[in-house]
This record gives C-alpha cells, sequence and structure tokens, in this order.
C-alpha cells in the first residue's frame, strides 16, 4: 500500500492559500484523497491526506513548502500518516 | 478508522508546541568478537565495528525525523563493556581505547558512545581494575565517551570496595576538568541493578545478554504531559493518574513506531522502549513542573514524593499498554540540571539532597546531575553512592549516582554546564566525616530480598 501523509496548513487568511499549497503537490505529482478547511477567529486551517508513494520526494518537498511559509506567512507541516494511526487508534 | 481533525490537531500541538520528541534513538553494539591479545587490534576492530554498524544511524534517523515530523533528539552507540575486552591491556592502552571511542563517535556523527564501563558489583577481574585506573584521564581527554560502573546490585549485595574507587575516580576527574567546571564527571554513572538496554547516557551499555546489534529507543515529553495536566486544574488524584496514562501511552506509540522503522532500514532488530519522561531546559519541559501542577507550590516540598510516586506509576502504566518491549530504566528521571523547575527548586529551598536521594525511592533512576560543593572528599561522594546503592538493593530498582564536585565552587553558586547539561546552583555535603565507614571496604552482603528462589 502507499504511504499517506498528513499535510497541515496554518495561518492568517488570505487568497490563495489552498491555490498555492495544492499547486506544490500536484507538482509533485501527488494526490489528494482528503481536505478539510476551516476558519477559526481569522485563522486558516486545513487539513490534507495526500499520497506519498515516493518518500525521497520529502526533502524537496519540506524545501519547497518552506518558501510558500514565508512567502504566505504560513505554518506547514506534512507528516507520515502511520504517527497519527500509531498515536490515536489502537 | 480515518483520523479525526481534532486527532491531528493534537498531534501537532504535542510536536509543535510542547516539546513532543524522541529523546534518542540508541544502536547497541557487541564488542566481544573483539578481544585481541594485542591492544592495537583491538582498536583497530573496535573503531571499524562501531563505524561500520552505526555509520548510517544518524542520516537514517534524521530521514525518518523528517517523514514522520517528529525530532529525534539524539542519536547514541551503547557498547560492550570495555572492561571486558582489555585483556591484558595497560592503564594507558586504555585510555587510548577511549580516544578510539570518542574518535568512532565523532565520525559517525552520534553526541554520546556510551559503555566505557565495568561490571564490579561483586569483585574486579584486572581489566576491570584497569579501567577504573584509566578512568580519570579517559574523560579527560575525551568528549563524547560516557563511562558507567556497578557497584552493587540486589543479588550480590554493594561492593565497597568499588564504592570507594568510583568515590575517588569522581573527585579526581573534578580535579583534572576544573578548567571547564568539572564536567568530566557528568560522563560518568554509578549504578546499583544497572540494565542491560538502558538506551538514556551517561550509563548506556550493550549488556552481555544482548545480541549483535539492537536499536534501542527513549522517549521523553514532560512538556506533553504537563499540558495535559493543564487542563484539568480541578481532577482529583485518580483522574490526574488517568490523563497522565494516557498522555505516556500516546507519547509511547510514536516512539515506538519511529523506534521500528529506523530499525528496520537500519537492518538490525528492536531492542526495547524506555519510557522515561527525561525533562531538558526548554520552557516547561521539566518533571518538577509536573509535580508543581499537581499541586505543589514549589519541587521538594512535602507531598513531592507522593506526586512523583503517582507521576512515575502512571507513567509506566500508560506506556506498558502502548509498547510490545518496555525497558531500559522507564519511568522519571530528576536530574537537576537539565530540568529548570528542580534548579528553581534548590534556588527556592524547598528542594535538598536529602529530599532528592528521597525521591529516588520511588523515580526511575537516582541523585542525577547534581552539582555538589568542590569541597566534598572521596569518602563523602563514596558515602553518597553507598547511600543510593542500599535503597536500590533494598527495593530492588535501579539507582544511580552522577554527581559533579565541582571544583572552587561551594554551595550557592551558579554552574553552568553548558548545552543539554544546563546549569545548576552548588549543593553543600554535610560536614560530618563518612570516612571509617569508607575505609572499611568488603562487601555489604546480599539482603534478603536476594533469596527469592
Amino acid at each position: 500500500m502507499n504511504k499517506r501523509a498528513v499535510v497541515t496548513v496554518v495561518g492568517k487568511d488570505k487568497v490563495g492559500i489552498i491555490a498555492r499549497v495544492t499547486g506544490v503537490l500536484a507538482k509533485h505529482n501527488m494526490n489528494i484523497h482528503d481536505i478539510s478547511q476551516t476558519i477559526l477567529q481569522d485563522y486558516f486551517t486545513m487539513m490534507m491526506i495526500v499520497d506519498m508513494a515516493d518518500q525521497n520526494r520529502i526533502d524537496q518537498l519540506l524545501e519547497t513548502f518552506e518558501l510558500v511559509e514565508k512567502e504566505m506567512n504560513l505554518t506547514i507541516s506534512i507528516q507520515l500518516e502511520d504517527v497519527f494511526q500509531a498515536m490515536h487508534r489502537i | 478508522m480515518a483520523i479525526a481533525y481534532n486527532e491531528i490537531q493534537e498531534t501537532i500541538r504535542m510536536v509543535q508546541m510542547e516539546s513532543l520528541d524522541i529523546r534518542t534513538v540508541t544502536m547497541g553494539i557487541s564488542l566481544r568478537d573483539c578481544v585481541d591479545s594485542d591492544i592495537e587490534k583491538v582498536k583497530e576492530k573496535v573503531y571499524q565495528k562501531i563505524t561500520r554498524y552505526a555509520g548510517e544511524l544518524k542520516p537514517v534517523a534524521e530521514q525518518v525525523e523528517k517523514e514522520y515530523g517528529i525530532p529525534i533528539v539524539n542519536k547514541r552507540i551503547a557498547i560492550t563493556p570495555i572492561a571486558e575486552i582489555l585483556s591484558d591491556a595497560t592503564k594507558e592502552q586504555a585510555i587510548e581505547l577511549a580516544q578510539v571511542l570518542d574518535a568512532a563517535a565523532e565520525k559517525t556523527g552520534v553526541d554520546f558512545i556510551g559503555g566505557y564501563s565495568a561490571l564490579v558489583h561483586k569483585g574486579i577481574t584486572k581489566g576491570d581494575q584497569t579501567l577504573l585506573n584509566a578512568l580519570p584521564q579517559a574523560l579527560a581527554t575525551t568528549n563524547r565517551v560516557c563511562a558507567s560502573i556497578s557497584i552493587g546490585t540486589t543479588r550480590t549485595g554493594i561492593n565497597m570496595d568499588a564504592v570507594a574507587q568510583v568515590g575517588a575516580i569522581i573527585k579526581q576527574t573534578a580535579e583534572l576538568t576544573k578548567e571547564d567546571n568539572s564536567i568530566g564527571c557528568a560522563k560518568l554513572v554509578a549504578f546499583c541493578n544497572p540494565v542491560e538496554d538502558n538506551p538514556f547516557m551517561a550509563g548506556a551499555f550493550h549488556g552481555a545478554g544482548e545480541g549483535e546489534a539492537v536499536l534501542s529507543v527513549g522517549v521523553s515529553g514532560p512538556g506533553v504531559v504537563l499540558n495535559a495536566l493543564k487542563r484539568y486544574p480541578d481532577a482529583d488524584l485518580g483522574e490526574v493518574a488517568e490523563v497522565i496514562k494516557k498522555t505516556a501511552f500516546k507519547i509511547t506509540r510514536a516512539g515506538e513506531l519511529i523506534g521500528r522503522v529506523v530499525a528496520k532500514r537500519l537492518n538490525v532488530p528492536f531492542g526495547i522502549m524506555d519510557l522515561s519522561l527525561a525533562p531538558t531546559n526548554a520552557m516547561n519541559d521539566s518533571v518538577a513542573e509536573i509535580l508543581e501542577e499537581i499541586g505543589l507550590e514549589s519541587v521538594g516540598t512535602h507531598g513531592t514524593i507522593a506526586a512523583l510516586a503517582l507521576m512515575n506509576d502512571a507513567v509506566k502504566k500508560g506506556g506498558a499498554m502502548a509498547s510490545s518491549y518496555v525497558g531500559g530504566l522507564s519511568g522519571a528521571f530528576i536530574p537537576v540540571s537539565e530540568d529548570n523547575g528542580m534548579i528553581r527548586g534548590i534556588e527556592n529551598g524547598s528542594l535538598s539532597l536529602d529530599k532528592l536521594e528521597a525521591m529516588t525511592c520511588v523515580c526511575s533512576v537516582g541523585l542525577d546531575m547534581i552539582a555538589l560543593s568542590g569541597e566534598a572528599s572521596a569518602e563523602t561522594l563514596a558515602a553518597i553512592i553507598a547511600d543510593e546503592a542500599a535503597i536500590g538493593m533494598i527495593n530492588k530498582k535501579t539507582t544511580a549516582v552522577r554527581v559533579i564536585p565541582v571544583i572552587g565552587k561551594s554551595e550557592g553558586d551558579i554552574v553552568e554546564f553548558g548545552g543539554l547539561l544546563g546549569r545548576a546552583p552548588i549543593i553543600g555535603v554535610k560536614p560530618f566525616s563518612s570516612a571509617k565507614l569508607i575505609k572499611r571496604g568488603g562487601r555489604i552482603p546480599a539482603p534478603l530480598q536476594a533469596l527469592i528462589n
């Protein structure tokens, strides 16, 4: 089974966050399985479950996300889904 | 079942805001096949074996850390107690071997290598004695080598001749490294009932019952427990234990997962998961503050031991359910210099050496990273070790002593060790002598508790 990862994005709401972040994923040819997004007191939070077929990509991906973080003043994290399964499911 | 939004948030909050981390992945490596009558060959074999087995440890751990988004703070190596492979070496050669270990650690990029050790809880072999003689110089001339001495067990009693020697070794090491606040002593532990698979430094070594190579993991997360408790300010103590238990469960599961992934990629069996709550000087990453959150004005005051016992037990219960192989020391560490809350306790006058000793009866290890007045004599240091060992021996638990008599400093001064080792207020020792007790020497017989067959 392909590995899946959880991408979370938090930051002050503005135009184009989803477009910018999903754009990066599309460029890395990563499919999005699930996406949820809310605005909480002006704060944009988004979580996505994405395909992570090639773990060796993670370096490039982290680098690109770092640029996006600076550019749009966001906090982005990406973690393999297993860790959430381990912590929250028996 | 899909992971819920709030569960994802909880994990991310633990990592980003509450200092959840994997404290260490430690690779145990057996060096028993490195024995040779020619010490030059031993040095060569040891260096080659360590760098070959652990060469990928750091890069692999760093890759896993990135993929899972959980920091692995330290990458370390534990080796066969060096005294066992010294055979006919001289003191000078044993010191050179320590320097080889230091070089191997540097080459592999690990921060510490543990196992410059001797197990002398009953008697002292030639190799053991060589290592003991070499220790002060070895610690003073290396940066990453950690040493431990087993001086007692429940089954054998306490070897007071060894205790006397360790007291003197600590004092000499302090003198040799006095330019750096006697930091050499921070790399030396005296143990009663040591465990063979402890991944934490300075006391890690690869025990006789272990395999060729193994990967063990130490998790941490006092910050996570503290923050969880802050959400339940009015809970009764049963509920407090429940909160700690649940939190420890989650932390441990994350640790075990990461450990298994690292082990698999290194093609080494997974050993054990050590569930110790180990504090750091980071804000809120303090065991003392958990005790204070439970209800103490300042750590060390009356009630500290009850709170610590509750916490230590709850950590074990949560962790034991979360991991298939729990081992190591598993409990709570109470190092003073590495825990801002403990430092404050001493400065407030609420926490003393006597109280710390009492606390070690109910927590995982012992007197840890305590800066003592430089005037403490070798006999006094030995007597402190003997007291702690007696607690371990009678209670069938591991106890340890890692104290630093800081030469030139006295009670009330503050000493900075830097980095992970932190800073500590100097504690004075009692002005009365224990020299006669230590001079008697011999072995304290194994207690009745040992007769369990």
